[in-house]
């Protein structure tokens, strides 16, 4: 109990000499093998030696990393309890929150407007640019099945896949071009979403869960082993990249190309930047698409079901319309991402489609807070970016990665940004009356 | 209610039989539910009252009987053969739960749109009225909207309609269930323990709630109460369950004095004139 009631004032001196005391003294018992005996080639022959002084630095950086870690982990907690207590005494943080957030939002579109801008020489932030936007549109798509549904979905990298081979297919077999493509691969993606949906109409959670990562690994798996129809791991390449209103991205040649319809001189980099601001546009439809959905029946309905299932029936309430519109949507938005990734590839195969794909979309939804559309944007920033910045950590790289996400989940355990904003308000239409 | 008979009842159950394995947690049951009147199911725990609602509601196929609902538009509705989903929409019996099933997340008024999902989703054309923002589509969503303010001011939930349903405390949880039930339009409203967890100021707001419900919105009411001051004050008629038969059925007065409930509730025979003390308490 008294824990409990000094638990706000924060460990003593003590405490914390003996926490990190522990830490230090499994540190020596893992140490002794790992790090004071080591083996030495003497004469052809291996020798056991010890290493005790190395041993005894690492234990005392391990006893000093521990002592620091928790302080400031303690100190972080504290200013979180404050923070929340001044929050709940004013009751306006939220409304001043939800402000702040807006500012943030426009600010990003403002940045992903004039980035290309700024570097249109760099090619690889323009393309690492692009594969964010990637991310974040797929995260858009994902969210809506779990995020404001609440439908745990595993394999929505089958949704991808689907969406990228059909404009694959269509445009190297029947020489459809990108636009044409576009809404015939997403309404594919969508009836396979309806395909995978009404057989788990049952299942919740865990169960759910399951299966979506069995479907995302059928549609993996029937891609690499069908070789007639989707080239198998060869993938299909020379896929057609879209072109701009019809003006191709090419060295000036006999038609008008875009560089000369334009009277520019051609470069290479148009067609990057053309490609970044085309997923921006897919992206901000998408947002705009998702964000009126949620104020709309259907959308109240997606989150009155992921908070509760049964009271939507006594509610009179169709669920399984309502669950089968979800996974639809998520899978055609889903989709379009995928036609977009094939044609900014001009190559796919069975390889870009792997479950690690599924579970890094799905991290993004989590990490960025369920159903938060801005949080999406932050937690793809985060997993692409990481990575990224990383690659001079060389292998290092993923337990970096690793470790932000660890604490990002310490720092907010229910994502970035989780505040939810109402969908409509009493306050708003004149409720002083 | 025009156009309803007081003499025909608003549902007529028949029969009705519910196993679980071997386990026939409802038994045989037959009752006559008045229209726009309260009637109360009582019985001690485990007596089959929540299966009965169950039942009653789509959430349970019944393994043998007839659940008959005189609906003054529709006609005769077998609620038995219906799915849950549509006894609350067609059929317009709506209920609530035991423990309260709001969703925490959404705000109070947000709950009460939930509940008008049906026509707000017609008014939409697929969303797509509503993505366009066309004026059918905004008009539906303001009625809809004035319904919910109209049963949260009539409520006194109103300065709770902005804050999430899930952060309220629990006796406004469940008028906020009962407000959010009402949005259905129900003809038959099926009230599962309204009144636990309520402090007795609150059963007293909530009894003249249900008699506003029944006398001026000719709203019909099924209640399960263990709560006597409820059911002893509001009800029109009572039926007792134990072990999912039907012991009992009558008016208050004469549920008091039947010696069967007081055995089922008490076990014994004897002391019967402290037993009637004790049950109309």
């Amino acid at each position: 109990m008294s824990g409990l009631v000094f638990a706000s004032d924060g460990p003593t001196a003590a405490e914390r000499f003996k926490d990190a005391g522990v830490i230090t003294f499994i540190a020596l018992l893992l140490g002794i093998p790992m790090v004071g005996l080591t083996t030495v080639d003497q004469g052809g022959a291996l020798q056991v030696a010890t290493r005790w002084p190395l041993l005894f630095y690492c234990l005392i950086a391990v006893f000093l990393g521990r002592f620091v870690l928790r302080f400031s982990l303690d100190q972080l907690k504290q200013r979180k309890l404050a923070s929340d207590r001044a929050a709940a005494q004013s009751g306006q943080s939220q409304a001043g929150g939800g402000k702040w957030l807006t500012l943030i939002g426009w600010v990003a579109l403002g940045i992903s407007i004039g980035l290309p801008v700024v570097y249109s020489d760099n090619r690889y932030v323009v393309d690492t640019a692009t594969t964010v936007l990637i991310y974040v549109m797929l995260g858009w798509g994902l969210n809506v099945v779990v995020g404001l549904a609440g439908l745990l979905d595993l394999g929505y990298v089958a949704f991808y896949a689907v969406g990228a081979y059909s404009y694959a297919l269509l445009s190297t077999q029947f020489g459809w071009g990108f636009w044409e493509a576009l809404p015939v691969a997403g309404a594919t993606a969508a009836s396979f979403g309806i395909l995978l949906g009404w057989p788990t109409l049952r299942l919740r959670g865990d169960y759910l869960a399951i299966v979506t990562l069995g479907f995302g690994e059928i549609i993996r798996v029937i891609l690499v082993n069908w070789t007639d129809f989707s080239g198998g791991p060869n993938g299909i390449s020379s896929i057609p990249r879209p072109s701009f209103f019809g003006l191709p991205f090419k060295p000036p040649g006999d038609d008008p190309t875009f560089a000369s319809f334009f009277g520019l001189e051609y470069s290479p980099a148009h067609r990057i930047v053309f490609l970044y601001y085309l997923i921006l546009v897919l992206a901000l439809l998408t947002n705009l698409l998702v964000k009126r959905l949620r104020k709309l029946p259907v959308g109240r309905a997606w989150e009155a079901m992921r908070e509760d299932e049964i009271a939507c029936k006594a509610m009179g309430m169709n669920v399984t319309n309502v669950k089968l519109s979800a996974f639809a949507l998520g899978a055609m938005l889903g989709g379009f991402a995928g036609v977009f990734f094939a044609a900014r590839q001009g190559f796919i195969s069975p390889e870009s489609f792997t479950f690690n794909e599924s579970a890094i979309i799905l991290a993004i939804v989590v990490l960025g807070g369920m159903g938060s559309q801005l949080g999406v944007v932050l937690a793809s920033l985060v997993l692409v970016l990481l990575p990224e910045l990383g690659r001079d950590f060389a292998e290092y790289r993923m337990l970096l990665f690793g470790a932000a996400m660890i604490l990002i989940m310490i720092w907010k355990p229910s994502g970035i940004l989780s505040h939810r904003e109402p969908t409509l308000r009493y306050a708003a239409k004149g409720g002083q009356a | 209610m025009s156009g309803t008979n007081a003499t025909t009842p608003i549902l007529s159950v028949e029969r009705l039989t519910m196993r679980f394995g071997g386990l026939a947690a409802i038994d045989d049951l037959s009752l006559d539910v008045p229209a726009g009147k309260i009637t109360a199911v009582i019985g001690p725990n485990g007596a089959g009252k929540t299966t009965f609602f169950n039942c009653l509601t789509g959430f349970y196929k019944p393994t043998v009987g007839s659940v008959r609902l005189n609906h003054p538009q529709r006609g005769v509705m077998r609620l038995e053969a219906l799915p849950s989903h549509q006894v609350a929409h067609r059929a317009q019996v709506v209920r609530t739960f035991q423990n309260i099933r709001l969703f925490p997340k959404m705000t109070v008024l947000e709950n009460l749109m939930v509940a008008q999902h049906n026509q707000l989703q017609a008014a939409s054309h697929f969303s797509i009225a509503g993505l366009l923002g066309l004026p059918t589509y905004r008009r539906a969503e303001s009625r809809a909207m004035e319904k919910a303010i109209g049963w949260l001011k009539r409520l006194n939930l109103i300065d709770k309609a902005d804050l999430a349903a899930g952060d309220l405390p629990y006796g406004t949880q469940r008028r906020i269930e009962i407000a959010r039930a009402l949005c259905v339009d129900p003809i038959l409203l099926c009230l599962d323990e309204p009144a636990a967890g309520l402090n007795p100021r609150e059963s007293a707001e909530l009894n003249e709630l249900l008699l506003h419900l029944a006398n001026d919105e000719g709203i019909s009411i099924l209640l399960i109460e263990h709560d006597m001051s409820v059911v002893m004050n509001v009800s029109d008629h009572i039926c007792v369950l134990n072990y999912g038969r039907k012991i009992a059925e009558g008016t208050p007065r004469q549920i008091q004095n039947d010696p069967n409930v007081i055995k089922a509730y008490l076990g014994e025979e004897d002391a019967d004139e402290e037993l009637h003390g004790e049950a109309s308490l």
